[in-house]
């Protein structure tokens, strides 16, 4: 399941640990860096790899909320909607993201280019508006400044 | 207390995130000085500066660690929380991204003086950028030989590992972060016992705020006098304030405990957009009680001034609100987070901050009642002192102080919902 190099670095994340189920949220991490998200079998792979039950796996993929155990958009554009950010206008951000997109908050376009997500706080207060697109922060948004970054998007 | 301009954990160098430009700045001396002390001796250096956790809580940092047992037949442990993720906090990813060998530094001295031979940084999921200039940093650490097998020359060593989180708010509270790294949900866990006791996998652990961390090295190279004379003596150092809301200037500010609230925000902060005028300031991250913005005038930032002004220093988050914010509409926002983070073990949280948010909705969507009023606030009240951490509580005290401050914006959207309704 786990390509070769994912799952030697998932062998050097065990040993850093004296229990091996410690390393679940790592490899968790590593499988859906692979394969976009956390599918049945992935969870039962890495329940067997680690030696959980795979009860224990799913109870834990669906605590966290950065765990999807379905495929989502290429791009998951989270908008954080918390204080700060709604002071200086997060409600516009996610209205024109979900217009350029034609979706709304929870949704995947058809063409799996985009899903639109509201977030809670992603500690870029000072920076406000802000979303973050996968693994990169977007901040102090403005309407020109979304459609710029909206239109590079693949 | 003014502000002298003493910056030590974001002194704003150039490149001081390399371990080169950090070394040459004196980084690390205080990691030897500390070497050739007796582990005893730091940790009551660090009692004696009276350094207090920066995480929310204010605990003094020297005692928590003099919890630790001296003898152990089991592994000890410390964990640095870098789960930051209080609403209006945006302070340690300042750190992990200009200074992140200060942290390093601070982990290893607080390692050695634990006799900690292991210690896991737990950093938020979405700190991807930070997390890989940390991990760069460790790496620069160990091939200096800082990290690793007999560091600096001494006969102690110790390893640093990162982990990353996967998105949940209550992972930064100490014992669902140990949870959490054992690969479990992040569910808080009863105490005692305490962490120092039985912490992860049962071994003694401790529990240290980023920012905690990074004031250490500063406390071993100019000793516990020194550091006394910065800011309130009770609570002395610099604290990274972060202002956000509706200011002109936005940001970190690296300033001494103890510092008027309206110098951050006028002074520092360039004042409020629009030259409003403040209805009412979050001083310290979301859970902590808003304040009147007529209110705030001789408040100072440290944590006994903030207790007397009826809220908490908390993170230093400062969230200022100008006079055209809708209060009810923040605090269902506030209110939602709180349910959303909930972890579901205790029933007065899971349950009652649905409630609180359902109400709420209720309330800004004109059809509460004045019924309404008194059942959120009861909710709250109920809600605070009966969960086994310290989320419902956080949950509670910005619903309870929104009423009790701002009590007239909810009861005239209740009655004009009422007047529509008739």
């Amino acid at each position: 399941m786990l390509q070769e190099e994912k799952r030697a670095r998932l062998d050097t994340i065990i040993k850093r640990y004296p229990e091996k189920r410690a390393a679940l949220l790592p490899a968790l991490h590593l499988v859906q860096e692979q394969e976009g998200y956390v599918s049945k079998e992935a969870m039962q792979y890495i329940a067997d790899y680690l030696e959980v039950p795979f009860g224990h796996v799913l109870g834990v993929v669906t605590f966290y909320s950065m765990f999807y155990d379905k495929p989502i958009g290429r791009n998951h554009i989270q908008v954080c909607t918390n204080v700060s950010c709604q002071l200086l206008g997060s409600g516009t951000v996610v209205d024109h993201i979900g217009a350029y997109c034609g979706i709304k908050p929870g949704e995947t376009s058809k063409d799996g280019k985009f899903t639109l997500s509201e977030v809670e706080c992603l500690g870029s207060c000072g920076t406000a508006p802000m979303m973050q697109i996968n693994d990169d922060y977007h901040e102090n948004l403005t309407v020109e400044k979304l459609d710029k970054i909206l239109d590079s998007l693949k | 207390m003014a502000d002298t301009g003493l910056k030590y954990l974001l002194p704003g160098i150039r490149d001081l995130h390399k371990i080169e430009i950090y070394e040459k700045h004196g980084g690390y001396e205080a990691l030897k000085k500390a070497l050739g002390m007796k582990p005893d001796a730091v940790i009551e250096e660090v009692k004696k500066s009276n350094l207090r956790g920066r995480g929310g809580a204010c605990f003094p940092t020297g005692l928590k660690w003099s919890f630790m047992p001296k003898k152990s037949d089991k592994p000890k442990y410390l964990c640095v929380n870098a789960d930051e993720g209080e609403p209006g906090t945006f302070k340690d990813r300042e750190i992990l991204g200009q200074n992140p060998h200060v942290l390093i530094e601070g982990t290893l001295i607080a390692s050695y003086a634990m006799g900690v031979k292991t210690a896991y940084v737990y950093i938020r999921g979405e700190y991807v950028k930070w997390m890989n200039i940390l991990e760069k940093a460790i790496e620069e650490a160990y091939e200096k030989g800082y990290i690793g097998k007999n560091i600096a020359g001494s006969k102690y060593s110790v390893d640093i590992y990162v982990h990353r989180g996967a998105g949940a708010y209550i992972c930064g509270e100490e014992s669902s972060l140990m949870n959490s790294l054992e690969g479990e949900r992040g569910y808080p866990r009863v105490r005692p016992p305490f962490p120092a006791q039985f912490g992860l996998w049962g071994c003694p652990t401790t529990i240290n705020n980023v920012e905690t961390l990074a004031n250490v090295p500063v406390i071993i190279t100019h000793g516990a006098d020194w550091y006394l004379k910065i800011g309130y003596e009770k609570h002395p150092g610099t604290l990274l304030y972060g202002v956000s809301g509706h200011v002109k200037k936005p940001g970190i500010f690296e300033l001494p405990t103890g510092v008027l609230l309206t110098d951050l925000i006028f002074n520092h902060a360039g004042g409020v957009r629009g030259d409003k005028k403040i209805k009412a300031v979050i001083p310290g991250g979301s859970s902590t009680p808003i304040l009147r913005g007529d209110n705030i005038e001789d408040v100072r930032m440290d944590a006994d001034s903030l207790i007397k002004a009826g809220s908490s220093i908390g993170t230093g988050g400062v969230i200022v609100m100008d006079e055209d914010t809708d209060i009810p509409l923040v605090l269902e926002r506030i209110a939602h987070f709180y349910h959303h983070e909930s972890c579901g073990q205790c029933t007065p949280c899971r349950e009652g901050t649905g409630w609180m948010e359902k109400i709420l909705n209720r309330i800004n969507r004109a059809e509460g009642t004045m019924k309404d009023l008194d059942i959120l606030m009861d909710v709250a009240n109920n809600i605070e002192g009966n969960t086994i951490c310290a989320l419902g509580d956080a949950a509670a005290w910005p619903v309870q102080s929104a009423l009790k401050n701002f009590r007239e914006e909810f009861e005239a959207k209740v009655k004009n919902a009422e007047n529509v309704a008739a």
